[in-house]
């Protein structure tokens, strides 16, 4: 993808992070165009969820710029962030459903506060939407814990998916899953992107959903981005501890 | 005391004094979000049934054996001065003025903080507080500003059910060893209360629940990560509210005597 002529929704520049001693983003630089599907690969603990987390205000860089969809998150007040949330859907590694309410309350519950002005119809039918999208209609009324982990993760997305946001975030969205449900997913994610033209960027370690879902990848190494390209370009690598993540 | 031994009070100090700081700024953001809209009315009253459900069981249980075994046991001394007459005036004042709303409020802080603590832990621990916020909804506001209106007043509510159930117990033990009318016992009851006995003791329940709820939420919305985190915070929010508890009511009890002070 010709990141020039498309829009850039996403820009990270020089952006640094640390939790007291602990220096996770160094030196991030990237760039996200509209429609892409950007992996983010690298070991646990170089600061991948960080990085996302940073995107969506739930932390706040130390320093440098991070833009997105042209705004700059850290001058955000709490209205701006909200209105940026809307179009910036976050999929939670553990799915983080509210496990004291329904699957359909589940779902309810961000267009209540966001859209307050559709009848209980239009709330309906928009969940009703939201469980075919990811096949779990017949699950409607059940509670979370009774959902396996394929199924947690299916209704994390339609419950993101449902406030039709521009970009997406996945926060490791097939780990702890066996590898035909991680594929589902992996496809489920493709699907949502062509269905809703979004763009994505998913943190992951899984090689397969990698292959499957992006269309460029940047790989992480102690909180810097130390390899970038598409998946066959960084699997021929000439660097050795990129080669060696591939195997 | 060696170095090592000096080194671990200061540390703990700085970890006391850092606790008590975050209380009082948790306790600022609660009053600058308590007003402006939107109000989430439906949480507020799911979790004010659910306080008063959750606790009345126990409270009502306790109050009635309050009342019985207190009278039981002062009966005797008042008989022996030939002042038994006095005996539901005597338990009235002390389960109103002070034994029903410190016994109440230490269940509630024991039932509603730590469950508080425990709740909001636990959803600490699986990213449905981040979930909340990155939906656009305020969690402090949906989960924090209701759970503390509620315990504030709520609490009150289960102090009178569980004066009222004590006085019902005192009725009960009277009549183990004596012969009272219903009437009879509960005119002698109120009769000897006033304003001075009844408000004081009312206004600080107020603050009782505020605290019990303040303090559940506090430790529960910065809980540590990890299974842990939940049982830490569950039991510290049940100690620290307990504490916050006596020391509320011993702050009321000067209050009290210098306005009531009774000549």
């Amino acid at each position: 993808m010709d990141s020039h002529q498309t829009p850039i929704v996403v820009e990270a520049e020089h952006l640094r992070k640390s939790f007291g001693d602990n220096h996770v983003l160094k030196d991030i630089n990237l760039r996200l165009a509209k429609g892409e599907n950007l992996a983010i690969l690298g070991q646990s603990g170089t600061g991948k969820s960080v990085l996302i987390k940073c995107m969506v205000g739930l932390l706040f860089p130390d320093a440098g710029r991070l833009l997105v969809l042209g705004k700059d998150v850290a001058d955000l007040d709490d209205r701006g962030l909200d209105e940026m949330r809307m179009k910036v859907g976050f999929l939670f590694q553990s799915g983080a459903l509210y496990d004291s309410m329904t699957v359909r309350e589940n779902l309810e519950f961000p267009i209540r506060r966001q859209m307050r002005s559709k009848s209980s119809a239009e709330i309906s039918a928009l969940v009703e939407e939201s469980l075919e999208n990811v096949g779990l209609s017949e699950a409607i009324d059940v509670m979370p814990v009774e959902l396996s982990g394929g199924m947690r993760k299916r209704l994390g997305l339609a419950r993101t998916l449902i406030l039709k946001p521009e970009i997406m975030l996945y926060d490791e969205p097939t780990t702890g899953l066996d590898p035909i449900t991680s594929r589902g997913i992996s496809s489920l994610i493709l699907e949502v992107q062509e269905k809703y033209n979004t763009t994505s960027i998913i943190v992951t370690h899984d090689l397969e959903c990698t292959r499957i879902v992006a269309n460029r990848v940047v790989m992480l190494e102690k909180g810097i981005c130390v390899a970038e390209g598409t998946y066959e370009d960084l699997r021929q690598s000439n660097d050795p501890w990129v080669r060696s993540f591939f195997e | 005391m060696g170095k090592a031994g000096g080194i671990y009070h200061a540390a703990a100090l700085n970890d006391f004094f850092k606790e008590v700081s975050y209380l009082a700024l948790f306790t600022g953001r609660f009053f600058r979000e308590v007003l402006p809209p939107p109000y989430e009315l439906r949480q507020f009253i799911r979790q004010s049934y659910l306080i008063a459900f959750r606790s009345f069981p126990l409270v009502g249980i306790t109050g009635f054996i309050m009342g019985l075994v207190l009278t039981i046991q002062t009966q005797p001394i008042l008989t022996q001065f030939g002042a038994e007459a006095w005996l539901p005036a005597m338990v009235s004042l002390s389960l109103i003025r002070e034994i029903g709303p410190v016994i109440t409020a230490l269940i509630c802080a024991g039932e509603v903080s730590s469950s508080m603590g425990a709740e909001l832990g636990s959803m600490k621990v699986t990213e449905q507080i981040d979930a909340m916020q990155v939906s656009g909804t305020n969690p402090f506001k949906y989960l924090v500003v209701t759970r503390v209106l509620a315990a504030t007043l709520m609490v009150p509510l289960l102090v009178i059910i569980g004066d009222a159930v004590g006085l019902c117990g005192s009725f009960v033990g009277v009549n183990l060893n004596g012969n009272i009318s219903l009437h009879l016992f509960f005119s002698k009851a109120m009769g000897t209360l006033n304003f001075s006995d009844l408000l004081p003791a009312f206004v600080k329940t107020f603050f009782f629940g505020f605290a019990i709820g303040l303090v559940g939420c506090f430790k529960g919305y910065y809980s540590s990560k990890g299974t842990e985190g939940v049982g830490k915070a569950a039991n510290s929010a049940v100690v620290i509210a307990s504490l916050l508890v006596f020391i509320i009511d011993m702050i009321a009890v000067q209050i009290t005597s210098l306005f009531f002070s009774q000549a």
